[in-house]
């Protein structure tokens, strides 16, 4: 295995290139080699304890804090992560990867591959959520961390630090798990479908092909994101921040413009998107949340783990509000660790803000997630 | 690390009746002082529920591991005696079926402590004998419509259910109203009319294996008592 670290300066990321690793992935299907692109925030300490891997979700990327060289604007969790910050990078080292299958620098459809000239396109082979966490944990490995003390991420980044749990439990502490589940629910992958559906049927889209043209698939993209950015409102969210205010007129135009705030906000989001995400990579890492089901499995798999798991501690959170990933499937994972006697801890947060809570101000979650660190850092550094 | 003080009274005395080393749950253990208190003082590994948001919150921000939610519904999650103590503290008139409380305290615990405010005291029955209304007293501040306690006992009721579900009282601790603590087992007169608050703890009745030896093997039964 050879590994190479470089810094990409337009994407203001390190990559780190596996290079003849032949990554086995869940599908069966093999990766020769690939890259990760990722950030650091904060120091290593001395004895290497101090290591936190924050997984993003879905559209989100490395940039975790600072800026965010491909929107040009504040990193995704820069609220929760930096100085001083819930996420202390002057107390912890951060590193976030953005995933395989990802647009942001990382081996994904968009890339080229390996050896040719061409990008993966269509031909990328299937990712899935324990892909995501075997490549992150060569990654981690090649900085030299034997142990994280925490994997922490909200959503499709919840998914991960669980499979971090379940895969690699001898090689970190704790888990942080905000707004996941164990399972990807039906009514989730109905929506997820439905997203890939746009993107498959705008004609730009050809198979996956549209960037030997040079073209994007915008209107099917931009659709997708529309659709899923509903799923990470609350009813109570939209009507208090849109209501049915009107978009810069006094009457109804009774035609088919964005009459309504609410219209105007959505096609804004979703030509926002387009600008910065890759709709072959969204493809991918909708499905790859749709294949992840440990349901009937996690159970067995933290009871008779060949690496010993007693040592972790969990900390899960839901938001009331939250109808994508809803409490009761929160609820699941803590039932089945208490039934365990593991370390676990859970609180539902009281708010309007639906699944997207865990990136907006939500100060209990602020409260709960620095104590937790804090606390139990204490702990082992005694 | 230094031992700390109890932030309560029934705190210190909770704690006297609890061994080294040992696994324990907190029934309602709000921001997690009690935890704390045992952690420090008795090396304990503790979890807790707590149903109040902020509360929970609160403790595990101070790093204990505590679980967001309502004993009466979440108690079946935890598997049989997979701890050592079981704390039930000034609850269980607040539940809505005590008797399964009661249950399941001994069921996922192998000794379980509880503690309540005996309604027998003589304060109370003073005032419902005098006033004709319902008591108001320190230990039960609330009146009769904005109560959360909503099964009043005394301490004669406890006993009679504890001897009707085969519970075994292992120590009682009594507290008369200006703090006097005594053994509530030994004192026979006047128990239920003096104590102010009362602290139990219980078990199972523990049947000891009948060994019936033949030549070869040995078997063993639990379930069958000798007399």
């Amino acid at each position: 295995m050879k590994i190479k670290f470089t810094t990409d300066t337009k994407l203001e990321s390190e990559i780190a290139y596996f290079e003849n690793i032949n990554l086995k992935l869940e599908s069966g299907d093999i990766i020769d080699s690939f890259k990760l692109a990722f950030k650091t925030y904060g120091k290593l300490n001395a004895d290497k304890t101090n290591a936190i891997l924050v997984c993003h979700a879905l559209t989100g990327d490395q940039y975790v804090a600072g800026n965010n060289p491909i929107t040009g604007r504040e990193g995704w969790w820069s609220r929760m992560v930096g100085p001083n910050k819930p996420i202390d990078t002057n107390r912890f080292f951060v590193i976030c990867s953005n995933v395989l299958g990802g647009c942001a620098g990382s081996t994904g459809p968009k890339e080229l591959q390996n050896g040719s000239d061409v990008a993966y396109g269509g031909n990328f082979p299937s990712i899935t959520i324990k892909d995501m966490v075997k490549a992150q944990s060569l990654l981690i490995e090649s900085l030299n961390i034997e142990k994280l003390f925490s994997v922490i991420g909200g959503s499709m980044g919840a998914m991960q630090a669980l499979q971090w749990a379940i895969d690699f439990p001898d090689k970190i502490l704790n888990i942080i798990h905000i707004a996941g589940a164990l399972k990807h629910s039906a009514q989730n992958i109905a929506f997820h479908e439905v997203g890939r559906q746009a993107i498959m049927s705008d004609p730009i889209w050809k198979n996956g092909k549209y960037f030997e043209n040079n073209e994007v698939p915008e209107r099917g993209l931009s659709v997708a994101r529309m659709i899923a950015h509903i799923t990470y409102l609350s009813e109570n969210a939209m009507h208090r921040k849109f209501g049915r205010k009107l978009q810069s007129r006094d009457i109804i135009s009774f035609g088919f413009d964005a009459d309504f705030q609410v219209e105007s906000y959505l096609r804004y989001q979703g030509k926002s998107f387009v600008e910065r995400f890759d709709a072959n990579s969204y493809l991918y890492l909708t499905r790859a949340m749709d294949y992840f089901d440990h349901d009937e499995t996690f159970r067995k798999n933290i009871e008779f783990s060949h690496n010993p798991n007693n040592h972790l501690k969990y900390l899960i959170v839901s938001f009331t509000s939250d109808w994508l990933f809803p409490t009761i499937e929160s609820k699941m994972i803590v039932n089945q660790l208490n039934s365990l006697s593991r370390e676990v801890s859970f609180l539902e947060i009281d708010t309007d803000k639906g699944h997207d809570s865990f990136l907006l101000e939500e100060p209990q979650l602020d409260d709960v997630i620095k104590g937790f660190l804090t606390n139990n850092f204490a702990k082992i550094d005694e | 690390m230094n031992k700390i003080n109890s932030l309560r009274k029934d705190w210190s005395l909770i704690e006297t009746l609890i061994a080294e080393d040992r696994k324990i749950l907190d029934i309602g253990c709000g921001d997690g002082g009690l935890m704390e208190q045992l952690e420090i003082n008795r090396n304990a590994i503790t979890h807790g529920i707590e149903l109040n948001r902020d509360l929970a919150a609160n403790a595990i921000a101070r790093g204990f591991n505590v679980v967001h939610g309502n004993a009466e519904l979440d108690l079946s999650q935890y598997s049989n005696n997979s701890f050592d103590y079981v704390i039930l503290s000034q609850t269980l008139q607040a539940m809505m079926k005590p008797k399964d409380i009661l249950s399941e305290l001994l069921r996922i615990g192998s000794k379980a402590i509880v503690s309540f405010p005996n309604f027998g005291h003589w304060k109370i029955r003073l005032q419902l004998l005098i006033s004709g209304r319902m008591p108001v007293t320190e230990s039960l501040p609330y009146t009769w419509y904005d109560t959360p306690n909503i099964h009043f006992f005394t301490i004669k009721d406890f006993l009679n259910l504890c001897n009707e579900m085969n519970i075994v009282i292992e120590k009682s601790i009594g507290l008369t109203s200006k703090g006097k603590q005594f053994d509530i087992s030994e004192s026979v007169t006047g128990v239920n009319f003096f104590t102010h608050e009362a602290i139990f703890l219980l078990s199972y009745k523990n049947f000891e294996p009948i060994k019936i030896k033949s030549s070869k093997k040995v078997f063993a039964k639990n379930s069958v008592i000798a007399n």
